[in-house]
């Protein structure tokens, strides 16, 4: 088997001192970010990503992916010990973790959070190396009119799936797609979308602007007014003896575990439902799976164990489509993708066949990552019960700090601070008014990519639109994309409500 | 948050007007042997930009929208207070930049901010205050070799770059 020997390789690289320490530490500091309420993996990545310059690419996204998965293991902690998600992707894990915080088995469920996670990641890793070779394979015949397609049926999936207000969801893409022309054109070079002739705009809108804006600015924002109340603690008593308890009992729920990395993996690859969906679907089937369904909500540990694995294999899973297509599946792979621009290696089915060493070190580091976050969540469960004590008055000025410096290092220019600071209070504001903000993101880092590739079909076919519907790959998904868009919309027209209303 | 909701469609349908307008500066149209111009991509999609914040003010009309129901308050007092609060500093640390530099901004920022909403001791801050510009300076000028603004405060910093650079 030709993969076995790629990912020999792989482990090589990831197991080189300085990446394997990144992956130590960025899995540390994902479970910090996790831990915090408010803050979740795209918040972390989004911040970070200025800091890791420093190293070189490949072990820059090692880094950023082992955040990605620290995260997903942090998030349980505040779910479990605050009753608040410490990410949207942990929302479920808060159903029963809460409920068996109360009952004085915190530990059980933290721990059961941690394994499940590691199940989640491991399942899902697997399958990610099973999957990415034959669909990258397959993504090398795609030319200019399936990239389009693929990207549109990115944003559809936010449209069909994503469940926000639609003219609301499309005007986040829209918008997202304008901000990314901004600066010079690409195919004839003039400058366009200059707004007030201010030169900052020559040198276009970097999607870490927005990114930062957003997620960095405007998540401290939402949570400075949302964390206003106070917020009481559970205690939770690890001891070595309750932690084997704690195991006998979840080797019984091995199936709710696999249900959820498999369910949450494939959930995981559709860029608009990502691990939050994922994690909540999970929660539904264990569910209806158990004999004792009546018990969810009030402290039964496969309500936590089934949302857990979910979320990491869907981390895992979003990964798959940003590696071997392009196109990201969640808004922190999108910022992993605009990260990977950067840095030269563009995502994309020729980054299986160009770096091939960076993809298998990097899905090597994925397996990597998964250990380590599981040995330091549980070796270190009583330090991060510790930060959730760190006051809020503390962490945001240093946060703001680092959004303020690293909007500033990618540019070195003070004109995208600014535009940072009003991308931030304009998203804020926004989010207050149900515009969901992850299309636009998505949007900016793909609009660079999405233009040309409209552009170049266009100038083959001479201006003919057929041409994404006559090439069968192209036209399948442009077929889905659009069903997937007027699903919707089909809903708002006359009709579609009346049979509504007849049923 | 009605009020609220009524307002952003207005104001991002005169941004997509004015995007709209602004596109137009380049050719929009079809460009023989060269394809669509370099206005057309941003000028169609402002043009979508336009239709749904119609589409926004029309769910607005019909009250189908869960914000254009909502007689809460789009922010209360309190909201109002804490936000505006931290904008009006990070927009003060922000402009300061220029003049007196990241190395003075920021801990100006951070001291303000740990001892203004949330009542730290100055013990505390002074601490953050002398280490974060140490840090910063150590991660991104000698490390990351990315000069960070410095304003009028960049003689203090000559001896240093005798050292490190």
């Amino acid at each position: 088997m030709e993969i076995f020997g790629l990912l020999a390789d792989g482990f090589l690289i990831a197991f080189e001192p300085l990446n394997i320490g990144l992956v130590i530490f960025g899995a540390a500091v994902g479970l910090f970010i996790g831990a915090m309420p408010g803050l979740g993996s795209v918040n972390g990545v989004a911040i970070l990503l200025p800091l890791t310059f420093l190293v070189p690419p490949t072990s820059a996204v090692i880094f950023l992916g082992a955040i990605y998965y620290g995260a997903m293991y942090g998030g349980a902690i505040s779910s479990i010990m605050l009753g608040i998600p410490g990410a949207s992707t942990a929302v479920a894990t808060t159903f029963d973790g809460r409920p068996l915080a109360m009952q004085g088995k915190a530990d059980q469920a933290l721990i059961g959070a941690a394994v499940a996670s590691f199940v989640g990641g491991t399942i899902s890793v697997i399958l990610f190396t099973l999957f990415a070779p034959p669909l990258a394979d397959v993504a090398l015949a795609f030319g200019p009119p399936e990239e389009f397609a693929l990207m549109l049926l990115a944003f559809a999936t936010f449209v069909g799936l994503g469940g926000d207000d639609i003219p609301k969801t499309f005007f986040s893409i829209l918008i997202g797609l304008v901000l990314s022309a901004v600066g010079l054109d690409i195919i004839s070079g003039e400058p366009r979308l200059i707004f007030m002739d201010v030169p900052g705009f020559f040198h276009g809108i970097n999607f870490l602007v927005l990114a930062i804006g957003i997620y960095g600015i405007g998540e401290m924002l939402w949570t400075i007014e949302v964390s206003r109340g106070n917020v009481t603690m559970s205690e939770a008593t690890v001891t070595v003896r309750r932690t084997v308890d704690a195991l006998k009992r979840m080797a019984k729920s091995w199936k709710t575990m696999v249900m959820g990395s498999v369910l949450g993996y494939f959930v995981g690859i559709l860029p608009a439902a990502g691990a939050t969906p994922g994690s909540l679907m999970a929660y539904g089937v264990a569910k209806s799976m158990a004999k004792d369904g009546d018990s969810f909500g009030k402290g039964n540990i496969d309500g936590v164990l089934a949302p857990e694995s979910a979320n990491n294999a869907a981390s895992t899973g979003s990964m798959l489509p940003m590696l071997t297509l392009g196109i990201p599946g969640s808004p922190t792979t999108a910022i992993l993708l605009g990260g990977m621009v950067m840095w030269g290696l563009e995502p994309g089915p020729l980054l299986f066949v160009d770096h091939t060493e960076f993809v298998w070190g990097l899905i090597a580091s994925l397996y990597a990552a998964n250990f380590f976050a599981l040995l330091i969540n549980i070796a270190f469960i009583p330090a991060f019960i510790a930060v959730l004590k760190l006051p809020f008055t503390i962490l945001a000025p240093v946060i703001f700090g680092l959004c303020v410096v690293g909007g500033y290092v990618p540019t070195q220019d003070l004109h995208d601070v600014w535009l940072m600071l009003i991308f931030g209070v304009v998203g804020y504001l926004m989010r207050k008014l149900d515009y969901p903000l992850a299309p636009a993101v998505l949007a900016i880092v793909l609009g660079p990519i999405a233009e040309p590739a409209m552009r170049q079909s266009l100038i083959g076919s001479q201006g003919d639109l057929l041409i994404f519907f006559n090439r069968p790959i192209s036209g399948t998904i442009m077929a889905i994309s659009i069903i997937l868009i007027l699903m919707p919309l089909y809903k708002h027209l006359p009709f579609g409500r009346k049979k509504e209303a007849v049923e | 948050m009605r009020i609220a909701e009524l307002m952003m469609a207005l104001v991002m349908s005169v941004f997509s007007i004015y995007l709209m307008w602004k596109s137009t500066e380049l050719p929009i149209g079809w460009i023989p042997e060269e394809g669509p111009g370099g206005g057309a991509f941003p000028f169609w999609l402002s043009v979508g930009m336009l239709l749904c914040c119609v589409a926004i003010l029309f769910n607005w009309v019909r009250r189908s929208s869960p914000p254009s129901r909502s007689e809460e308050a789009y922010m209360d007092r309190e909201a109002v207070y804490l936000v505006g609060v931290v904008v009006v500093s990070l927009t003060a640390m922000i402009g300061a930049i220029p003049f007196i530099g990241v190395y003075f901004a920021l801990p100006l920022f951070m001291a303000f901010y740990m001892r203004f909403l949330g009542r730290h001791s100055w013990r505390l801050i002074s601490g953050f205050v002398v280490l974060t510009p140490i840090v910063t300076f150590m991660f991104f000028e000698i490390a990351l070799r990315k000069t960070l603004p410095k304003g009028y405060t960049e003689p203090l910093f000559y001896p240093l770059y005798d050292i490190f650079m």
